[in-house]
Parts: C-alpha cells; sequence; structure tokens
C-alpha cells in the first residue's frame, strides 16, 4: 500500500525530527553550566523534546494538506516539523527572537504558524476543543479541510478532551483526535491514572470509532490515520485514535527521571528510528551511503536554523507592550 | 413585549431586543459571524439577547450547544482563528469557573503569544448581576476579573442604545470582546427594571466605540464613575439632586481598556469623586479608579475618594441581606452628600 519512496521518506522525515531534537537538547544544555539554572542560556525554560514519539508526527502529518489544522500540546516540535512548519522561524521562537514565529513572545510550548494552521497550547487536552472550532468553519465553509488535536494520554482525563469529543460528535465534523500514549503523565504511569486499558475504548461513548495503535509503527500509524482523514473529509465525522508511543526521555530536560526505574532502559531500547532503518535495509530500500547522506542533510538543515536563530536579533524590550490587541 | 411605539421616529427598544438587533444586522451583512451557546436557538437566550435570530437564521448560523462551556468556548476560539466571528454566549458569567481556561490562557493571548501573528475576533457575551434573589452563583458581575486579564476587552452597557452600538463594536473588532450584559439593564418583562433598560434605538446600524466612556449627566459639584446597571442608578440620583448638587454622571460603558481621561478631566473639574460598582470591592474597578487619580494627581481632590461597591462578600440569597450589600440608591446619594459636605 505504501511505495518505496513514501517509507524511506517516513524514514527522512523520523531522522529529521531527531537531529532537531538532539540538537535543541544539546544547545538547551549547553549554556546552564556551571550551576544548572532552568532560566538561564540561549534557550532559557522549559524544554519538552519528543524523541521517540517521531512516528506519531510523520505517520500523521503524512495524511494531512496545509490547509488541514494541528493543535499540538506542551511538546509541539516533531508535530510543528511534520506539519511543515518552517524550521528556522521556529528555531528562531525557540531562542527568543524576533524572527521567531511569535517574535519571541510565545516559546516552545506556543508557536504558531497560521499557514500552516498550526497551533500549540501549553494547557493539558485544551487545544482540543480549539480543533473542534478550527473543524466547525472548515465544515461551515464547505471545504474538506479536517482538524487534528493531538494531546497525551494524561489529557485524556481531562474534561476538556469529553467536552471536544462530545461536540464533534454532536456535530458531525471532521475532527480527528489523537492521543500520544507515552506511558507517562510526567512521573505518573497511565495505569496509575487511567480508568480504561485504552483511550480509544472511550470513543463508544461520543458514539465515535476508536482505534487503538500499537507498536510506535509509522507506517501503521499512517494507516490508522489515514482512515480517519478519509471519513472526516468525506462526512463520516470524529475519530478517536490512541498511539502507543515512547517517551526517550524526560518530561522535560532537567527531569531526572528516578520515578521510571527499569522502564527507563525499556524504553530507551524501543527508539523507533533504528527498528525502521533496519526494516527498510533489510527490504533493500536503503544502503548504508544513503542512511548517510539521509543524516547528513538533518543535520545541515538542523544546524542552519541554529545558525540562523542564534544570527536572528533578540526583541528590543520595548516589543512586550506590542500585540496585546490587533 | 419587547418594543414600545411612542409614535416617534425613534423607536424604543429594551435592552436585550437591541442587543439582539445589532447581531442579526451584523449577520445580515457578514456571513463569517455566528452565534452559539446555551439556549440561544429557540429559546432566543435566557435573557432575551438572541429573540428572534433562530427564526431568521435558522440552526446552521445559531447552535444551541450542550452544557459544554470548555468545549463551545474552544470551539469558538477556533472558528476564530480561521477568520469567522464568533458571538459565543456563557449564559451567566458565573459559570466561568468552568471555563475560564479557554478564555483567560487561550482566548485572551493567542494573538500576543503569536506575536499578532493569529487574531481571535470573537464575542463572549455573558450575563452579569444581582439584585433578584439568585444567589452566590448566579448574581456576580466580575467584569474586573475578566478586565484584569491583558488581552481582553471587556464592555457593559447601561442601556439599549450602547448596548445595540456596543455589539456592533465588538462583533467588528479583531480582539476578544466581553461583552457584559447586567440583567436588570436588558428590560426583561419577567423582572423588576428601571424605565431607562427600555430607550430609544436607531433601527439602521451605529457603533458605540470601545474604550470610551461617556458623560451620561452632567455636572460641576461630583465626578460619579460607574458602569453597567448602577448608572441607572446614579441617573437617578443626579436627576433627583438637580438643583440642590450638580452631579457629573460617567458612564464608562467599557470597563477595559478603562477610559481614564475621560475620568481625569471631570475629577479635575470637580475635585469630588464617587466610583459606584455592583462588583466587589477589593481589587477590582473601583480601585483601579482610584489608583489613577492617586497616579496622575491626587491634589485633584478636595476631599477623598468614596466608593459604592460590592463589599467583599458572596452574594447573599435573602432580599434583605442582598440589598444590605447592593449600591442603592440610598447608598449611592449618601456618598454624594458626604464628599459635598
Amino acid at each position: 500500500m505504501l511505495s518505496n519512496d513514501e517509507r524511506v521518506e517516513f524514514y527522512r522525515q523520523m531522522v529529521r525530527i531527531r537531529t532537531y531534537e538532539e540538537a535543541i537538547r544539546r544547545d538547551y544544555h549547553a549554556d546552564k553550566t556551571p550551576a544548572w539554572d532552568i532560566g538561564a542560556g540561549l534557550i532559557p525554560g522549559e524544554m519538552h523534546l519528543a524523541a521517540g514519539q517521531e512516528p506519531v508526527a510523520v505517520g500523521l502529518c503524512a495524511n494531512l494538506r496545509d490547509d488541514d489544522a494541528l493543535t499540538a500540546p506542551h511538546r509541539p516540535h516533531h508535530l510543528a516539523l511534520a506539519k511543515g512548519v518552517d524550521m528556522n522561524s521556529m528555531t528562531a521562537e525557540i531562542f527568543g527572537r524576533t524572527t521567531g514565529l511569535g517574535k519571541g513572545k510565545g516559546g516552545h510550548m506556543h508557536l504558531f504558524d497560521p499557514a500552516k494552521h498550526f497551533s500549540c497550547s501549553g494547557i493539558i487536552a485544551e487545544g482540543m476543543p480549539v480543533a473542534v472550532g478550527q473543524a466547525l468553519a472548515f465544515s461551515r465553509r464547505g471545504t474538506d479541510a479536517v482538524a487534528v488535536a493531538v494531546a497525551g494520554e494524561g489529557a485524556a482525563n481531562q474534561g476538556a478532551f469529553h467536552e471536544a469529543l462530545n461536540l464533534a460528535s454532536m456535530w458531525n465534523l471532521p475532527v480527528i483526535f489523537v492521543i500520544e500514549d507515552n506511558d507517562w503523565a510526567i512521573s505518573v504511569a497511565r495505569d496509575a491514572s487511567t480508568s480504561v486499558p485504552s483511550n480509544a475504548d472511550r470513543a463508544a461513548a461520543y458514539g465515535i470509532p476508536g482505534e487503538r495503535v500499537e507498536g510506535n509503527d509509522v507506517e501503521a500509524i499512517y494507516l490508522a490515520v489515514k482512515r480517519a482523514v478519509d471519513r472526516a473529509r468525506s462526512g463520516g465525522g470524529p475519530t478517536l485514535l490512541e498511539v502507543h508511543t515512547v517517551r526517550m526521555w524526560g518530561h522535560f530536560e532537567g527531569d531526572a527521571q528516578a520515578y521510571r526505574g527499569e522502564e527507563l532502559a525499556v524504553a530507551e531500547a524501543a527508539d523507533p528510528i533504528p527498528a525502521y532503518e533496519a526494516k527498510l535495509v533489510a527490504d533493500d530500500l536503503l544502503s548504508q551511503a544513503e542512511i548517510e547522506q539521509i543524516l547528513a542533510e538533518a543535520s545541515e538543515e538542523v544546524e542552519a536554523a541554529i545558525a540562523y536563530a542564534k544570527a536572528s536579533p533578540v526583541p528590543d524590550p520595548t516589543d512586550a507592550y506590542q500585540h496585546v490587541f490587533a | 413585549m419587547t418594543v414600545t411605539d411612542t409614535g416617534t421616529n425613534t423607536r424604543r427598544l429594551t435592552t436585550a431586543k437591541a442587543i439582539s438587533e445589532g447581531i442579526a444586522q451584523e449577520m445580515r451583512t457578514n456571513p463569517e459571524v455566528f452565534v452559539m451557546g446555551e439556549d440561544v436557538g429557540p429559546y432566543g437566550g435566557i435573557f432575551g439577547s438572541t429573540t428572534g435570530l433562530f427564526d431568521e437564521f435558522g440552526s446552521t448560523r445559531i447552535l444551541d450547544t450542550p452544557i459544554s462551556e470548555t468545549g463551545f468556548i474552544g470551539a469558538g476560539i477556533g472558528a476564530a482563528v480561521e477568520g469567522m466571528r464568533p458571538v459565543v454566549e456563557l449564559m451567566f458569567v458565573d459559570f466561568f469557573g468552568v471555563c475560564m481556561d479557554q478564555i483567560y490562557n487561550h482566548m485572551a493571548k493567542i494573538h500576543y503569544e503569536s506575536g499578532g501573528n493569529v487574531k481571535v475576533p470573537m464575542v463572549l457575551m455573558t450575563a452579569t448581576g444581582g439584585g433578584y434573589s439568585d444567589g452566590a452563583q448566579h448574581s456576580q458581575c466580575l467584569w474586573a476579573t475578566f478586565a484584569h486579564m491583558p488581552g481582553l476587552k471587556v464592555v457593559a452597557p447601561s442601556n439599549p442604545y450602547d448596548a445595540k452600538g456596543l455589539m456592533i463594536s465588538a462583533i467588528r473588532d479583531d480582539n476578544p470582546v466581553l461583552f457584559m450584559f447586567h440583567k436588570g439593564v436588558m428590560g426583561l418583562p419577567w423582572m423588576a427594571k428601571n424605565p431607562r433598560s427600555i430607550g430609544p434605538v436607531p433601527e439602521e446600524e451605529y457603533t458605540v466605540p470601545i474604550g470610551k466612556a461617556a458623560i451620561a449627566h452632567a455636572g460641576s459639584d461630583v465626578t460619579v464613575v460607574s458602569v453597567s446597571m448602577s448608572v441607572q442608578h446614579c441617573l437617578d440620583v443626579a436627576e433627583k439632586l438637580q438643583g440642590d448638587i450638580s452631579v457629573e454622571v460617567v458612564d464608562l460603558r467599557t470597563v477595559s481598556p478603562l477610559d481614564r481621561e475621560t475620568i481625569l478631566a471631570s475629577v479635575a473639574k470637580t475635585g469630588r469623586l464617587v466610583v459606584v460598582d455592583e462588583d466587589y470591592k477589593s481589587f477590582g474597578m473601583s480601585g483601579e479608579i482610584a489608583a489613577t487619580i492617586a497616579e496622575v494627581d491626587p491634589t485633584m481632590l478636595r476631599k477623598p475618594i468614596k466608593r459604592v461597591a460590592y463589599p467583599d462578600i458572596p452574594i447573599p440569597y435573602a432580599r434583605v441581606l442582598e440589598y444590605e450589600a447592593l449600591p442603592t440608591r440610598e447608598k449611592i446619594e449618601a456618598a454624594i452628600r458626604d464628599v459635598v459636605s
């Protein structure tokens, strides 16, 4: 069903995202020494990185167009890059520069790219009703664009999740709700927070299709999302998907993760990118030289974006007073 | 029921009818405008703010919602960022507790966080105020709670003319606007009302500027600043005292952004200030106005400021208890007499 080119492209996109997260991680920690200070350095503040969750972003966004909307949660980089948000503008925002998506006013949890209909919210589950409204606008205008709300498994216990599902079902809106189950809501395991074995089961409460995708497999995720997007575009209404993925790193950078115990090594070993790479190599779709080229191209693009951000001007302090009102 | 024919050229409407007429006129000219909320459809809004809209525009543009304020206010935001102009009703402002995240973390902040790249042209209209024994969870004003949040405009009209003009301005504004209507100014047939809740409203579309107060009654002895329902009481008192004390009533019309210039100009003229506010006294609008005078030039005051505001208590149910706390005409008159003595 998937072409060879599509499969290689999935790999390329996942490598691109991982390269980005590794570079942000490196630069985030580079100037927080000797005494680690979360507010210090060229990238200050909280930093939530998505290593391990690349298959979700890539499998999801391969089904989306620029005019489809996506609301992301506090851990947004993989989704933004896969949705096509400009890497330079996004990186400049993370570095708090005037050339950033929000001119330095948003930061890494608040990335907005209206051209790509991409947004995020740092408040758990609260981007989901917004996606419902975007779908309402698309539906009212008679386009076949869809809206996607992505949230973690911890978000499925929030009221906003349930209100969004009910409203989307009531109004038969083109929304796809995607739950990234990485097993952890910061330090609380999903088994300690969630009353059902699969959040996809909760779709039944709202009379919509629900599906859980195991394996953190980009191809399975792509196909599950494709079914949901096809349904939404053709007037079939919303779908709830839960994707079982993996959080290879901490909730935020600096998270010692003592609560994970032996599970952490298991998570790190469950890296989806080498696994997919091995699959493509076994299928004769990738040579070692091609892998190295993909890595080199990703690194070049990411380092160029970081250089762009670092070379961009910091805001004038008085810019703080602009853009309160349109 | 709501239209009174005076036989003159200018019709007299209730505030509720004036609001719904303003919405209808914008809907006729702009297909991006739509309404959603609880009981805004065939019911016409619990307080009449959407009367008649369902009959004209139908269920595709007047959407009854489930009791799901986070869901539908969030959906309003989503539609607004895609360029529509939703008018969303939060039935009682007191219900903000179940949906405040959408209001202050999303509706109010998206424009700023996006560096001005995303607009949220949305009206959130909501009923405020007490005086009819609806208790602590259905009687609050709370405009200062929202005015405290950067990124929100907050309007609260006192009469039908301003209500229609402010609603049209709010719909046309590219920013989120809280349109707070006091139940007492709506002219509802099932609630005791001041005659000022029914008044002349031009048939044509017009705007009342957001952020601009009005001199509702000109005077020279004392400035009385107020907003919404309390303005009606202040005008009653000003007219009663005519010939004895010359009272200037400033109707703020907009709580935020606050029209400090009009307040300062009036107080500079009179040297005396009474602030009347049905919202809670501490940390609120009356304190903000007092601070404005204190920061700019406290010497313009010939007497200390008086505040007639809601005491710092939850709103009680029994009529005698509620009226102990409300800013009544008697309290306003006493405060005026005190500052001019």
